[in-house]
């Protein structure tokens, strides 16, 4: 009889059998290990959530009340001898990978990750297997990330410029996760920092937790006048809205890996596009890969049939895609996420 | 050319007009005149020739990336720009400083490169794409295949060397005309040098009509006050005679006058000082022909006799804007009109290839709605109303000119297969192909692209990622599910398309979420539209 792989790919997520319990499920189940915050992992219905303690307030603001034990990393648990570890991913703050080992098998879930350490989130910690399973959002050779100095230099100087031509500078980044990169980074000597309310109250459940410059949060009775010269913090979702238009003369920017393309750019209709993203790009991918020192590679989402091939036809790994409900460009879910963050004042 | 990279670089990082001229403006009064006149080259689409076809392009491309071809295909399909892939997969080395030369040197060697043999050529692109910074190999690649297309119009790039220089906007236009390239002239020459003829070929601006409003009739007052003629599908041009010379500008205002040469016969009958406004249209076996004959002219460098012969055009004039000498924009439409069915009467014109695009007047919008519906018949798109006792106007204004046009041919087809868009749409699924039912299948008879906001091509973008059922190459097959409404200006036989039916211009016109595939359009309902 075959054995049962030690995870497998359900209609309701990635599924450890022998523990009976489930990873990042897309519908609701009994007990659930969450990689990160964002919506497209942290889905709302399970009766128990299992994730690192940093992670809990985060979940908790989004998903309200829920039953959930935090861990540390590295901390092993352990479900009808199955061991359960979470391991930093660097994606964003609190975001795990989770290591599942079953008699000296070892298969590793990175949920999503980046290699590169970003100032706030707990950096990336390589974690050996013998089965990997991974994202590959942004699996092309296209997409190779500039240190985030280079790019934070940039960002900083854009927004000197702005202020010198009296402008407010907007600049847009994920709630949760991208906006706290970029404030984390932000030169606070420039100018003062505004936030949307999405991000502000994203960033406030994280300050229990974490240092972040002072913010100013948006509101009805803000000034626009008051605005001119700083930068404001805003979800992509406030992009063309109402929102945005009484803070004439202003200019734009997006902080995202999608900016490496001309044509994202120009379709969204910003002003500049800044390459700065929380996933692996091809190479911090390729070297992941690598270094876990696996044998097997499952590719859940972005270019997956494109790095799947790759992987075997290049580097003659037992690569296979699975097909998962994560988002495969992350945007749509996101972007509803940070509608319902602004809600939850 | 790090110069010329960091404007390009400018330009295409803001969407805002007066800082694209403002950057030109910058870079015109900075930069030396060799690489201001590449760049004027450039940017109203002169370009060397290519030196190298696009395989070998991405051939030695990927010899020095790592990257197998087939990953270089895929990578392309998504990035959706040949020169933009190139720049992304090359490694960008760390201490790489972009390279020293001027953007016309590098375009001299780009020029020289075209007689070198081929492993000299590589050498040569691989080099350099590794000496180059990202956006310097991104521009670079851009010169090398051509279509730089960076949301800059020439008329932007004119406006911005006329601030730099103080010469008027309209005389650029005219001095950039033509068939220079930096090869056979210079800065100083094409430019600085005043030349009196200048002047000489200045067209009037064009006046634009707005498309009809609902229940316009009432609007309109008397309808007697207007004047009606059939709004012809050709081109919108402007022909000057002065001073025993022809000039023809279209309503991009782009001298066209090569283009066209059956119009030097005009000097034979039309008096100097005169400015005729009128739709170019083509006229082969002595009638209107199809727009699509017109088009195979439009797009050539060099017309062959046999192409002139094959598609000749005339002009269909309906306007007089300057009569012996004299600007005649502000009498009526009417009087304009007199002395232009006069001129074209008494001068046996047919002999020349101009023609007058009748004028007809109705008594009640019954009669006029009548007329309308005559026009596919007779080749046009519908009625022009003119205010008969209006003046020429400067672009478009509402009030005294109407378009009336026919409403679209439409049906309603499914869409099987989408393919990933480019520039602006690349990685998003907005190309989309159309089928009708044919004995119990669904028959490809269009391909559209536009007609949905952005919000809709994003949604129906994550749909077809979900339902896939094949991938060939960039494109996919989709599960039948959603029915559309498509529009199409015509119809005729085919016997290239699969269906047997050729439709002009198709565009969606709704998202028919409420129809089930079932109740999509059959082959037979559209066939029953071509014209007998």
């Amino acid at each position: 009889m075959p054995k049962t792989p030690l995870l497998q790919f359900n209609e309701k997520g990635i599924y450890c059998q022998q523990a009976d319990v489930y990873i990042d499920a897309w519908r609701p189940v009994d007990k659930c290990i969450i990689t990160h915050g964002h919506a497209d992992h942290s889905r709302w219905g399970h009766k128990q959530y299992i994730t690192h303690h940093n992670n809990v307030p985060i979940i908790k603001h989004r998903l309200g009340e829920i039953t959930v034990s935090g861990k540390q990393w590295n901390e092993t648990f352990t479900i009808n001898g199955v061991t359960f570890s979470l391991h930093p991913a660097g994606h964003i703050v609190a975001s795990s990978q989770v290591r599942v080992e079953f008699k000296g098998e070892v298969w590793v879930f990175t949920g999503d990750f980046k290699t590169e350490t970003d100032g706030i989130a707990e950096p990336f910690e390589l974690v050996k297997c013998n089965t990997f399973i991974t994202e590959c959002t942004f699996g092309l050779p296209a997409f190779k990330w500039t240190p985030q100095t280079e790019v934070f230099t940039e960002i900083n100087n854009w927004w000197a410029e702005n202020r010198a031509e009296n402008k407010t500078s907007i600049l847009f980044g994920y709630s949760l996760g991208k906006a706290q990169r970029l404030l984390k980074n932000l030169d606070s000597n420039i100018g003062q920092i505004y936030t949307h309310g999405a991000i502000e109250n994203m960033t406030n459940v994280l300050r229990e937790n974490y240092n972040f410059h002072e913010t100013i949060r948006i509101t009805r009775d803000t000034k626009k006048e008051e605005l001119l010269g700083n930068i404001v913090l805003a979800p992509p979702s406030a992009h063309g809205g109402t929102w945005i238009r009484k803070m004439v003369p202003y200019v734009t920017a997006s902080a995202s890996g999608w900016m490496t393309f001309r044509g994202a750019r120009r379709r969204r209709a910003i002003d500049r596009g800044f390459v700065l993203s929380d996933h692996a790009d091809w190479d911090g991918l390729l070297n992941t890969v690598k270094e876990t020192g696996c044998e097997k590679v499952i590719a859940t989402h972005g270019y997956t049939d494109i790095f799947s091939r790759y992987l075997r036809e290049e580097i003659g790994l037992d690569a296979r895609t699975e097909k998962t409900q994560y988002e495969e460009d992350a945007t749509s879910a996101l972007s509803e996420q940070d509608k319902i963050d602004e809600e939850s004042q | 050319m790090k110069q010329f990279a960091t404007l390009i670089k400018t330009l295409d990082s803001t969407n805002k007009t007066n800082l694209k001229v403002a950057a030109l403006t910058e870079y015109f009064n900075n930069a030396n005149e060799d690489d201001k006149l590449w760049t004027i080259a450039i940017l109203s689409h002169r370009r060397p020739k290519r030196p190298v076809n696009t395989t070998l392009l991405r051939q030695w491309a990927t010899e020095i990336s790592e990257v197998p071809l087939w990953l270089f295909e895929e990578s392309y399909h998504i990035v959706g720009d040949l020169a933009e892939t190139i720049a992304l997969i090359i490694p960008t080395t760390s201490n790489n400083q972009g390279i020293s030369k001027s953007l016309s040197k590098i375009i001299a060697e780009i020029i020289t490169l075209r007689t070198l043999p081929e492993d000299e050529k590589r050498s040569y692109l691989q080099e350099n794409w590794l000496a180059m910074s990202y956006f310097e190999r991104f521009v670079f690649n851009k010169i090398i295949t051509g279509g730089f297309r960076i949301g800059v119009s020439q008329k932007l790039m004119t406006r911005a060397l006329s601030k730099s220089t103080g010469i008027d906007e309209d005389i650029l236009a005219y001095k950039l005309m033509g068939n220079w390239t930096p090869e056979n002239t210079t800065y100083q020459k094409l430019i600085l040098e005043e030349n009196p003829e200048d002047y000489l070929s200045k067209p009037y601006p064009f006046y634009l009509a707005y498309a009809v409003e609902d229940n316009f009739q009432e609007d309109l007052g008397d309808i007697s006050d207007w004047s009606f003629e059939h709004k012809w599908d050709g081109i919108r041009s402007q022909v000057i005679i002065r001073n025993d010379e022809v000039f023809v500008w279209s309503r991009g205002e782009e001298l066209v006058t090569d283009k066209y040469p059956e119009f030097q016969r005009f000097l034979s009958k039309i008096p100097n000082g005169t400015v005729l406004d009128g739709e170019i249209l083509p006229f082969g076996n002595m009638e209107i022909g199809n727009f699509n004959d017109l088009q195979t002219r439009i797009g050539r460098k060099n017309l062959s006799k046999k192409l002139l012969e094959k598609t000749p055009v005339i002009l269909n004039a309906y306007d007089l804007l300057e009569w012996e000498g004299e600007d005649i924009r502000q009498k009526p439409f009417s009087e304009r009109r007199k002395i232009l069915d006069k001129l074209i009467s008494e001068c046996d014109c047919d002999e020349i290839g101009l023609y007058l695009s009748e004028t007809m007047y109705f008594k009640t919008w019954e009669a006029a709605t009548k007329e309308r519906s005559l026009s596919r018949e007779k080749r046009s798109e519908g009625l022009m109303l003119k205010r008969k006792d209006s003046p020429y106007l400067v672009g478009r204004k509402k009030g005294d000119w109407w378009k009336w046009k026919t409403d679209p041919f439409t049906i309603d087809g499914v869409l099987t297969y989408a393919m990933r868009g480019h520039g602006r749409r690349a990685n998003l699924y907005t190309d989309y192909t159309f089928g009708l039912w044919d004995k119990g299948e669904l028959v490809t008879f269009a391909k559209a692209y536009s007609g949905l906001t952005d919000a809709e091509f994003r949604q129906v973008d994550a749909w077809i990622k979900k339902n896939t059922l094949e991938r060939f190459g960039p494109v996919r097959s989709v599960t039948p599910h959603h029915v559309f409404e498509i529009a199409f200006e015509g119809i005729a036989e085919s016997s290239r398309h699969k269906s047997g039916v050729a439709t002009r211009f198709p565009r969606i016109l709704r998202w028919r979420k409420d129809k089930p595939i079932e109740e999509a359009n059959t082959l037979e309902d559209l066939r029953v539209l071509i014209p007998k």
